[in-house]
Protein backbone atom coordinates (compact mmCIF):
# COMPACT_ATOMS: atom_id res chain seq x y z
CA UNK A 1 0.00 0.00 0.00
CA UNK A 2 1.46 3.25 -1.10
CA UNK A 3 2.43 5.11 2.09
CA UNK A 4 1.69 9.20 2.08
CA UNK A 5 4.89 11.28 1.08
CA UNK A 6 7.19 12.36 3.30
CA UNK A 7 6.44 16.05 5.01
CA UNK A 8 9.06 17.57 6.80
CA UNK A 9 8.22 18.29 10.45
CA UNK A 10 9.33 21.74 11.54
CA UNK A 11 10.84 21.70 14.91
CA UNK A 12 13.36 23.59 16.94
CA UNK A 13 16.71 22.68 16.53
CA UNK A 14 17.95 20.78 19.15
CA UNK A 15 21.26 22.56 20.03
CA UNK A 16 20.97 21.51 23.98
CA UNK A 17 20.57 17.76 23.98
CA UNK A 18 23.41 16.80 26.85
CA UNK A 19 26.35 15.45 24.55
CA UNK A 20 25.17 16.51 21.40
CA UNK A 21 26.58 19.72 20.58
CA UNK A 22 29.75 20.57 21.69
CA UNK A 23 31.13 23.52 19.58
CA UNK A 24 34.70 23.74 18.93
CA UNK A 25 35.56 20.06 19.48
CA UNK A 26 37.27 19.03 16.35
CA UNK A 27 37.88 15.70 14.53
CA UNK A 28 41.03 15.79 15.34
CA UNK A 29 40.49 15.52 19.12
CA UNK A 30 37.70 12.87 18.55
CA UNK A 31 40.37 10.79 16.40
CA UNK A 32 42.93 10.75 19.31
CA UNK A 33 40.15 9.51 21.31
CA UNK A 34 39.53 7.22 19.73
CA UNK A 35 43.07 5.99 18.87
CA UNK A 36 43.91 5.84 22.66
CA UNK A 37 40.69 4.09 22.99
CA UNK A 38 41.64 1.65 20.47
CA UNK A 39 45.50 0.92 21.78
CA UNK A 40 43.92 0.31 25.77
CA UNK A 41 41.43 -2.30 23.77
CA UNK A 42 44.97 -3.88 21.76
CA UNK A 43 46.99 -3.78 25.12
CA UNK A 44 44.31 -5.42 26.83
CA UNK A 45 43.61 -7.98 24.11
CA UNK A 46 47.47 -8.69 23.87
CA UNK A 47 47.67 -9.68 27.51
CA UNK A 48 44.83 -12.47 27.21
CA UNK A 49 41.55 -10.16 27.77
CA UNK A 50 38.87 -11.77 25.65
CA UNK A 51 38.17 -9.41 22.60
CA UNK A 52 34.83 -8.02 22.61
CA UNK A 53 32.62 -8.35 19.58
CA UNK A 54 30.48 -5.70 21.32
CA UNK A 55 30.98 -1.90 21.48
CA UNK A 56 31.96 -1.06 25.21
CA UNK A 57 28.58 0.94 26.30
CA UNK A 58 31.29 3.42 27.68
CA UNK A 59 32.95 5.35 24.55
CA UNK A 60 33.45 8.87 25.14
CA UNK A 61 34.48 10.15 21.79
CA UNK A 62 30.30 9.64 20.97
CA UNK A 63 29.36 11.76 23.53
CA UNK A 64 25.99 10.78 23.86
CA UNK A 65 27.44 7.97 25.56
CA UNK A 66 28.37 9.58 28.50
CA UNK A 67 24.97 9.93 30.57
CA UNK A 68 23.95 7.08 29.58
CA UNK A 69 26.20 4.39 29.92
CA UNK A 70 25.37 2.41 33.43
CA UNK A 71 28.61 3.03 35.42
CA UNK A 72 27.79 -0.05 37.73
CA UNK A 73 29.01 -3.58 36.49
CA UNK A 74 26.14 -5.32 34.34
CA UNK A 75 24.85 -8.35 36.53
CA UNK A 76 25.14 -12.04 35.42
CA UNK A 77 22.02 -13.73 34.96
CA UNK A 78 20.99 -17.35 34.15
CA UNK A 79 18.61 -16.97 31.05
CA UNK A 80 15.06 -18.57 32.03
CA UNK A 81 12.81 -19.83 29.54
CA UNK A 82 11.43 -16.88 28.78
CA UNK A 83 14.82 -15.68 27.52
CA UNK A 84 15.46 -18.54 25.90
CA UNK A 85 12.82 -17.97 23.18
CA UNK A 86 11.75 -15.46 20.94
CA UNK A 87 8.00 -13.94 19.95
CA UNK A 88 6.57 -16.30 17.25
CA UNK A 89 6.89 -13.63 14.07
CA UNK A 90 5.31 -15.20 11.30
CA UNK A 91 4.58 -14.51 7.69
CA UNK A 92 1.40 -12.48 8.45
CA UNK A 93 2.89 -9.73 10.13
CA UNK A 94 4.76 -8.52 7.27
CA UNK A 95 3.92 -7.82 3.80
CA UNK A 96 5.84 -9.33 1.15
CA UNK A 97 5.98 -5.44 -0.42
CA UNK A 98 7.77 -4.44 2.53
CA UNK A 99 10.81 -5.91 1.30
CA UNK A 100 11.04 -3.38 -1.35
CA UNK A 101 11.59 0.32 -0.19
CA UNK A 102 11.29 1.84 -3.99
CA UNK A 103 7.88 0.39 -4.44
CA UNK A 104 6.29 2.33 -1.24
CA UNK A 105 4.95 5.41 -3.00
CA UNK A 106 3.84 5.98 -6.84
CA UNK A 107 7.22 7.13 -8.09
CA UNK A 108 10.66 5.87 -8.10
CA UNK A 109 12.51 7.02 -5.79
CA UNK A 110 16.08 9.10 -6.05
CA UNK A 111 19.66 7.31 -6.05
CA UNK A 112 21.40 4.50 -6.41
CA UNK A 113 18.95 1.25 -6.30
CA UNK A 114 20.75 -1.80 -4.28
CA UNK A 115 19.40 -5.38 -3.96
CA UNK A 116 20.91 -6.18 -0.16
CA UNK A 117 20.77 -9.94 1.09
CA UNK A 118 22.27 -12.35 3.49
CA UNK A 119 21.29 -14.79 6.22
CA UNK A 120 20.88 -14.70 9.45
CA UNK A 121 22.83 -17.54 11.69
CA UNK A 122 23.31 -18.58 15.44
CA UNK A 123 26.29 -19.17 16.63
CA UNK A 124 26.66 -22.70 15.69
CA UNK A 125 25.53 -21.44 11.68
CA UNK A 126 22.33 -22.84 12.15
CA UNK A 127 19.73 -20.46 10.07
CA UNK A 128 17.46 -18.13 12.38
CA UNK A 129 14.22 -18.84 10.64
CA UNK A 130 11.28 -17.31 10.27
CA UNK A 131 12.19 -14.34 12.78
CA UNK A 132 11.77 -10.23 12.08
CA UNK A 133 14.04 -8.15 10.53
CA UNK A 134 13.60 -4.68 10.20
CA UNK A 135 15.09 -1.61 8.75
CA UNK A 136 15.51 2.36 8.25
CA UNK A 137 17.81 4.58 6.61
CA UNK A 138 18.20 7.66 5.20
CA UNK A 139 17.34 8.77 1.64
CA UNK A 140 20.64 8.79 -1.30
CA UNK A 141 20.60 13.09 0.02
CA UNK A 142 21.13 11.94 3.91
CA UNK A 143 17.70 13.14 4.80
CA UNK A 144 15.57 11.22 7.18
CA UNK A 145 12.19 11.02 7.20
CA UNK A 146 12.56 12.22 11.27
CA UNK A 147 10.96 15.37 12.84
CA UNK A 148 14.04 15.38 14.52
CA UNK A 149 16.86 15.46 11.54
CA UNK A 150 17.45 18.99 10.79
CA UNK A 151 19.56 18.07 7.72
CA UNK A 152 19.04 20.94 5.30
CA UNK A 153 19.44 17.59 2.26
CA UNK A 154 15.63 17.05 0.12
CA UNK A 155 13.24 14.94 0.82
CA UNK A 156 12.48 12.37 -1.69
CA UNK A 157 8.53 12.03 -2.05
CA UNK A 158 9.28 8.57 -3.12
CA UNK A 159 11.21 7.41 -0.45
CA UNK A 160 10.20 6.44 3.15
CA UNK A 161 13.26 4.55 3.94
CA UNK A 162 11.38 1.90 6.15
CA UNK A 163 11.86 -1.79 5.57
CA UNK A 164 10.51 -5.33 7.01
CA UNK A 165 11.33 -8.94 5.94
CA UNK A 166 10.83 -12.46 7.77
CA UNK A 167 13.40 -14.60 7.25
CA UNK A 168 13.03 -17.59 5.36
CA UNK A 169 13.66 -21.13 6.69
CA UNK A 170 17.33 -20.69 5.53
CA UNK A 171 17.42 -17.51 7.59
CA UNK A 172 17.88 -15.98 4.21
CA UNK A 173 16.56 -12.02 3.74
CA UNK A 174 16.38 -9.67 0.84
CA UNK A 175 15.35 -6.64 0.52
CA UNK A 176 15.81 -3.74 -2.46
CA UNK A 177 16.14 -0.32 -1.47
CA UNK A 178 18.43 2.87 -2.09
CA UNK A 179 22.07 3.35 -1.23
CA UNK A 180 21.45 5.87 1.77
CA UNK A 181 23.65 9.07 1.50
CA UNK A 182 26.15 10.25 4.58
CA UNK A 183 25.33 13.08 6.51
CA UNK A 184 26.62 15.28 9.08
CA UNK A 185 25.62 15.00 12.74
CA UNK A 186 26.20 16.93 15.74
CA UNK A 187 28.60 15.17 17.61
CA UNK A 188 31.69 17.40 17.20
CA UNK A 189 32.08 19.96 14.38
CA UNK A 190 32.07 18.65 10.56
CA UNK A 191 31.03 15.01 12.31
CA UNK A 192 29.50 12.76 8.72
CA UNK A 193 28.22 9.60 9.82
CA UNK A 194 29.01 7.02 7.00
CA UNK A 195 26.42 5.76 4.91
CA UNK A 196 24.62 3.16 6.70
CA UNK A 197 21.30 1.53 7.03
CA UNK A 198 19.97 0.48 10.36
CA UNK A 199 18.60 -3.24 11.26
CA UNK A 200 16.67 -4.41 13.98
CA UNK A 201 17.26 -8.37 14.49
CA UNK A 202 15.18 -11.32 17.01
CA UNK A 203 17.11 -14.24 17.23
CA UNK A 204 15.70 -17.88 17.80
CA UNK A 205 16.10 -16.52 21.86
CA UNK A 206 15.19 -13.33 23.42
CA UNK A 207 19.13 -12.96 24.49
CA UNK A 208 20.51 -12.52 20.76
CA UNK A 209 17.86 -9.23 19.97
CA UNK A 210 20.41 -7.28 18.36
CA UNK A 211 19.73 -3.67 16.70
CA UNK A 212 23.03 -2.68 14.65
CA UNK A 213 24.26 -0.89 11.73
CA UNK A 214 25.06 -2.14 7.99
CA UNK A 215 27.68 0.10 6.62
CA UNK A 216 29.08 0.01 2.92
CA UNK A 217 32.41 -1.05 1.79
CA UNK A 218 35.28 1.55 1.03
CA UNK A 219 33.40 4.50 3.23
CA UNK A 220 36.35 7.06 3.37
CA UNK A 221 34.03 8.43 6.60
CA UNK A 222 35.02 4.94 8.61
CA UNK A 223 38.14 6.06 10.47
CA UNK A 224 36.68 9.55 11.75
CA UNK A 225 32.88 8.21 12.79
CA UNK A 226 32.97 7.63 16.79
CA UNK A 227 30.27 4.82 15.91
CA UNK A 228 31.53 2.69 13.78
CA UNK A 229 34.67 2.88 15.65
CA UNK A 230 33.33 2.16 19.21
CA UNK A 231 33.54 -1.44 17.91
CA UNK A 232 37.35 -1.80 19.60
CA UNK A 233 38.37 -4.49 17.43
CA UNK A 234 38.80 -4.10 13.47
CA UNK A 235 38.00 -7.70 12.66
CA UNK A 236 34.48 -7.05 14.61
CA UNK A 237 34.24 -3.68 12.80
CA UNK A 238 34.69 -5.58 9.15
CA UNK A 239 31.51 -7.84 9.84
CA UNK A 240 29.03 -4.36 9.79
CA UNK A 241 30.45 -3.77 6.62
CA UNK A 242 28.42 -5.35 3.48
CA UNK A 243 30.59 -6.97 1.17
CA UNK A 244 29.57 -6.04 -2.95
CA UNK A 245 28.72 -9.18 -4.67
CA UNK A 246 28.50 -9.58 -8.85
CA UNK A 247 26.28 -12.18 -8.38
CA UNK A 248 23.45 -10.42 -6.64
CA UNK A 249 23.44 -7.12 -8.82
CA UNK A 250 20.96 -7.52 -11.72
CA UNK A 251 21.65 -6.55 -15.00
CA UNK A 252 20.28 -3.19 -15.78
CA UNK A 253 18.63 -2.79 -12.55
CA UNK A 254 20.44 -3.31 -9.30
CA UNK A 255 23.73 -2.94 -7.48
CA UNK A 256 23.94 -6.03 -4.91
CA UNK A 257 24.79 -6.31 -1.51
CA UNK A 258 25.70 -9.13 0.51
CA UNK A 259 25.64 -8.93 4.56
CA UNK A 260 25.13 -12.17 7.34
CA UNK A 261 24.77 -11.47 10.41
CA UNK A 262 25.38 -13.83 13.59
CA UNK A 263 23.44 -14.09 16.52
CA UNK A 264 24.92 -16.10 19.54
CA UNK A 265 24.19 -15.95 23.11
CA UNK A 266 22.54 -18.36 24.83
CA UNK A 267 19.11 -20.17 23.33
CA UNK A 268 17.00 -23.22 24.24
CA UNK A 269 18.06 -26.76 23.78
CA UNK A 270 14.60 -27.35 22.78
CA UNK A 271 14.65 -27.53 19.31
CA UNK A 272 11.03 -26.57 17.48
CA UNK A 273 10.17 -29.47 15.10
CA UNK A 274 10.98 -28.76 11.50
CA UNK A 275 7.65 -28.29 10.48
CA UNK A 276 6.51 -26.12 13.23
CA UNK A 277 7.01 -23.31 11.08
CA UNK A 278 4.64 -24.32 8.96
CA UNK A 279 1.68 -24.76 10.76
CA UNK B 1 26.47 -27.98 -13.38
CA UNK B 2 30.08 -26.48 -12.76
CA UNK B 3 30.30 -23.79 -10.14
CA UNK B 4 30.27 -20.48 -11.85
CA UNK B 5 33.37 -18.75 -9.87
CA UNK B 6 31.76 -16.21 -7.38
CA UNK B 7 32.93 -12.51 -8.05
CA UNK B 8 32.52 -11.36 -4.89
CA UNK B 9 34.43 -8.39 -3.70
CA UNK B 10 36.81 -9.63 -0.79
CA UNK B 11 38.10 -6.53 0.10
CA UNK B 12 36.61 -6.03 3.31
CA UNK B 13 37.27 -9.58 4.63
CA UNK B 14 40.43 -10.70 6.15
CA UNK B 15 42.74 -13.08 4.83
CA UNK B 16 41.36 -16.38 5.26
CA UNK B 17 43.20 -18.30 2.66
CA UNK B 18 45.14 -20.45 5.01
CA UNK B 19 42.53 -20.90 7.81
CA UNK B 20 39.81 -23.12 7.91
CA UNK B 21 36.16 -21.99 7.31
CA UNK B 22 35.61 -19.68 10.40
CA UNK B 23 33.01 -19.97 13.08
CA UNK B 24 30.49 -17.59 12.89
CA UNK B 25 31.19 -14.75 15.37
CA UNK B 26 29.16 -12.10 17.05
CA UNK B 27 28.04 -9.28 14.79
CA UNK B 28 28.72 -6.66 16.54
CA UNK B 29 25.68 -4.08 18.23
CA UNK B 30 25.37 -0.46 17.17
CA UNK B 31 22.94 2.42 18.54
CA UNK B 32 19.21 2.59 17.55
CA UNK B 33 20.22 6.03 17.16
CA UNK B 34 17.68 9.09 17.15
CA UNK B 35 15.43 8.43 14.33
CA UNK B 36 13.51 5.11 14.58
CA UNK B 37 10.64 6.87 15.32
CA UNK B 38 9.34 6.34 12.22
CA UNK B 39 10.12 2.74 11.68
CA UNK B 40 10.11 0.75 14.83
CA UNK B 41 6.90 1.64 16.65
CA UNK B 42 4.27 0.12 14.93
CA UNK B 43 0.08 0.70 16.12
CA UNK B 44 -0.72 -1.31 18.94
CA UNK B 45 2.85 -2.07 19.50
CA UNK B 46 2.78 -1.00 23.44
CA UNK B 47 -0.80 -2.72 23.77
CA UNK B 48 -0.02 -6.23 24.59
CA UNK B 49 -2.95 -6.85 26.12
CA UNK B 50 -6.28 -5.04 24.95
CA UNK B 51 -6.54 -2.49 27.92
CA UNK B 52 -10.54 -3.04 28.04
CA UNK B 53 -10.05 -6.74 28.60
CA UNK B 54 -10.43 -7.71 31.94
CA UNK B 55 -6.71 -9.27 33.43
CA UNK B 56 -5.01 -6.12 31.67
CA UNK B 57 -2.44 -4.49 33.69
CA UNK B 58 -0.69 -1.08 33.09
CA UNK B 59 2.94 -1.09 33.31
CA UNK B 60 4.50 2.30 32.60
CA UNK B 61 7.47 3.99 33.65
CA UNK B 62 10.33 7.20 32.82
CA UNK B 63 14.06 6.58 31.52
CA UNK B 64 16.15 8.87 32.80
CA UNK B 65 19.62 9.83 32.07
CA UNK B 66 22.95 9.82 34.35
CA UNK B 67 21.67 13.74 35.11
CA UNK B 68 18.63 12.83 36.08
CA UNK B 69 16.84 14.21 32.75
CA UNK B 70 14.13 12.09 31.19
CA UNK B 71 15.18 10.50 27.68
CA UNK B 72 13.01 11.41 24.86
CA UNK B 73 14.46 9.33 22.61
CA UNK B 74 14.36 5.88 24.21
CA UNK B 75 12.22 3.00 22.66
CA UNK B 76 11.36 0.09 25.26
CA UNK B 77 10.34 -3.80 24.92
CA UNK B 78 8.97 -6.05 27.09
CA UNK B 79 8.53 -9.90 26.07
CA UNK B 80 7.01 -12.18 29.34
CA UNK B 81 5.09 -15.35 29.28
CA UNK B 82 0.96 -15.56 29.83
CA UNK B 83 -0.57 -15.54 33.37
CA UNK B 84 0.51 -19.40 33.51
CA UNK B 85 4.16 -18.67 32.77
CA UNK B 86 3.84 -20.25 29.55
CA UNK B 87 5.76 -18.12 26.03
CA UNK B 88 3.42 -17.25 24.13
CA UNK B 89 3.65 -19.29 20.59
CA UNK B 90 1.15 -17.60 18.81
CA UNK B 91 1.87 -16.66 15.23
CA UNK B 92 1.48 -13.10 14.38
CA UNK B 93 2.90 -10.86 17.21
CA UNK B 94 2.71 -7.33 15.00
CA UNK B 95 -0.69 -8.00 13.27
CA UNK B 96 -2.84 -9.56 16.42
CA UNK B 97 -6.62 -9.14 17.17
CA UNK B 98 -7.74 -7.51 20.55
CA UNK B 99 -8.54 -10.93 21.98
CA UNK B 100 -5.14 -12.91 21.59
CA UNK B 101 -1.71 -12.58 23.53
CA UNK B 102 1.96 -12.67 22.18
CA UNK B 103 4.08 -11.52 25.08
CA UNK B 104 5.85 -9.10 23.08
CA UNK B 105 5.70 -5.43 23.30
CA UNK B 106 7.45 -2.44 21.67
CA UNK B 107 6.87 1.50 22.84
CA UNK B 108 9.12 4.70 22.18
CA UNK B 109 8.88 7.05 25.14
CA UNK B 110 7.55 10.18 25.04
CA UNK B 111 8.91 13.50 25.39
CA UNK B 112 9.22 13.48 28.67
CA UNK B 113 10.79 10.27 28.84
CA UNK B 114 7.31 8.12 29.55
CA UNK B 115 6.20 4.58 27.86
CA UNK B 116 3.51 2.77 28.90
CA UNK B 117 2.00 -0.77 28.38
CA UNK B 118 -0.82 -2.57 28.58
CA UNK B 119 -0.24 -6.65 29.04
CA UNK B 120 -1.00 -9.12 31.50
CA UNK B 121 0.56 -9.62 34.89
CA UNK B 122 2.77 -12.75 33.72
CA UNK B 123 3.31 -16.09 35.32
CA UNK B 124 6.16 -17.78 37.06
CA UNK B 125 7.93 -19.98 34.25
CA UNK B 126 8.82 -22.48 36.95
CA UNK B 127 8.73 -23.43 40.53
CA UNK B 128 10.59 -21.25 42.50
CA UNK B 129 10.63 -18.56 40.15
CA UNK B 130 9.01 -15.22 40.78
CA UNK B 131 7.43 -13.90 37.85
CA UNK B 132 8.64 -10.69 36.10
CA UNK B 133 9.19 -9.29 32.16
CA UNK B 134 12.00 -9.20 30.33
CA UNK B 135 12.85 -5.67 29.82
CA UNK B 136 14.91 -4.11 26.88
CA UNK B 137 16.01 -0.43 26.23
CA UNK B 138 17.62 1.16 23.14
CA UNK B 139 18.24 4.73 23.17
CA UNK B 140 20.64 7.41 21.10
CA UNK B 141 23.99 7.06 22.83
CA UNK B 142 22.94 3.47 24.08
CA UNK B 143 25.57 1.45 21.76
CA UNK B 144 24.08 -2.24 22.80
CA UNK B 145 20.78 -2.44 24.24
CA UNK B 146 20.19 -3.20 27.78
CA UNK B 147 18.14 -5.65 29.32
CA UNK B 148 16.53 -5.56 32.59
CA UNK B 149 14.02 -7.26 34.51
CA UNK B 150 10.62 -5.91 36.11
CA UNK B 151 9.42 -7.88 39.08
CA UNK B 152 6.45 -6.95 40.99
CA UNK B 153 5.81 -5.46 43.94
CA UNK B 154 2.80 -7.55 45.30
CA UNK B 155 4.91 -11.07 44.93
CA UNK B 156 7.06 -10.20 48.07
CA UNK B 157 6.96 -13.92 49.04
CA UNK B 158 8.05 -15.26 45.51
CA UNK B 159 10.79 -12.07 45.11
CA UNK B 160 11.95 -13.11 48.15
CA UNK B 161 13.51 -16.31 47.40
CA UNK B 162 13.67 -15.78 43.19
CA UNK B 163 17.41 -16.96 42.44
CA UNK B 164 17.93 -13.47 40.92
CA UNK B 165 16.42 -11.17 42.52
CA UNK B 166 17.06 -12.09 45.82
CA UNK B 167 21.45 -12.10 45.07
CA UNK B 168 20.95 -8.99 44.02
CA UNK B 169 22.51 -5.98 46.46
CA UNK B 170 19.17 -5.26 48.96
CA UNK B 171 20.28 -1.73 48.30
CA UNK B 172 19.81 -1.44 44.39
CA UNK B 173 17.14 -4.93 44.24
CA UNK B 174 14.01 -2.19 44.20
CA UNK B 175 15.35 -1.21 40.76
CA UNK B 176 13.87 -4.01 39.25
CA UNK B 177 10.64 -4.25 40.87
CA UNK B 178 7.31 -2.63 39.40
CA UNK B 179 6.26 -0.77 42.07
CA UNK B 180 2.11 -0.83 42.24
CA UNK B 181 0.20 2.41 41.70
CA UNK B 182 -3.06 2.08 41.23
CA UNK B 183 -5.50 -0.88 40.34
CA UNK B 184 -4.12 -2.90 37.63
CA UNK B 185 -1.01 -0.26 37.23
CA UNK B 186 2.59 -0.69 38.01
CA UNK B 187 5.22 1.62 37.65
CA UNK B 188 8.80 0.76 36.95
CA UNK B 189 11.38 3.49 36.20
CA UNK B 190 14.61 2.36 34.36
CA UNK B 191 17.84 4.78 34.78
CA UNK B 192 20.59 4.28 32.68
CA UNK B 193 23.04 6.03 35.22
CA UNK B 194 23.95 7.27 38.59
CA UNK B 195 21.66 7.35 41.94
CA UNK B 196 19.20 4.59 41.28
CA UNK B 197 20.96 3.26 38.38
CA UNK B 198 18.50 0.26 37.63
CA UNK B 199 20.33 -3.16 37.71
CA UNK B 200 20.93 -4.38 34.15
CA UNK B 201 21.37 -8.49 33.49
CA UNK B 202 23.77 -10.01 31.25
CA UNK B 203 22.87 -13.23 29.90
CA UNK B 204 25.89 -13.46 27.98
CA UNK B 205 27.45 -17.05 27.28
CA UNK B 206 28.73 -15.81 24.31
CA UNK B 207 27.11 -13.15 23.58
CA UNK B 208 30.72 -11.60 23.53
CA UNK B 209 31.42 -13.24 20.64
CA UNK B 210 35.07 -13.53 21.77
CA UNK B 211 37.50 -14.55 18.41
CA UNK B 212 37.94 -17.90 18.98
CA UNK B 213 36.89 -18.87 21.93
CA UNK B 214 34.52 -21.14 22.28
CA UNK B 215 34.46 -22.43 25.84
CA UNK B 216 31.32 -21.24 27.96
CA UNK B 217 29.19 -22.38 25.29
CA UNK B 218 25.65 -23.89 26.02
CA UNK B 219 25.48 -26.32 23.56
Amino acid sequence: MPRPAPQPEQTQPDATQPGETQPGETQQGISAEIAALHRAAQEAAASGAPVPAHPPRDFPPYRSTQLRHPTRELVRADPEEIELVSPAFGHTDVAAEEADLTIQHTGEPLGERIILTGRVLDGEGRPVRNQLVEIWQANASGRYVHKRDQHPAPLDPNFTGVGRIITGDDGSYRLTTIKPGAYPWKNHRNAWRPAHIHFSFFGSAFTQRLVTQMYFPGDPLFALDPIYQSITDQRARDRLVATYDHDVSEPEWALGYRWDVVLTGPRSTWMEPEDADHA
Amino acid sequence: MPDQPSLRARANAPDESNLPAPEPLQTPAQTVGPFFGYALPYAGGPAVRAAWQPDAIRLHGTVFDGAGDPIPDAIVEIWGPDAAGRPSTERGVLERDQHGFSGFGRAAVDRDGRFAFTTIKPGATREGLAPYLLVTVFARGVLHHLFTRAYFDDEAAANGTDPLLSTIDPARRHTLVAESDGPASYRFDIRLQGEGETVFLDFAVLDHGDEGRREGMQR
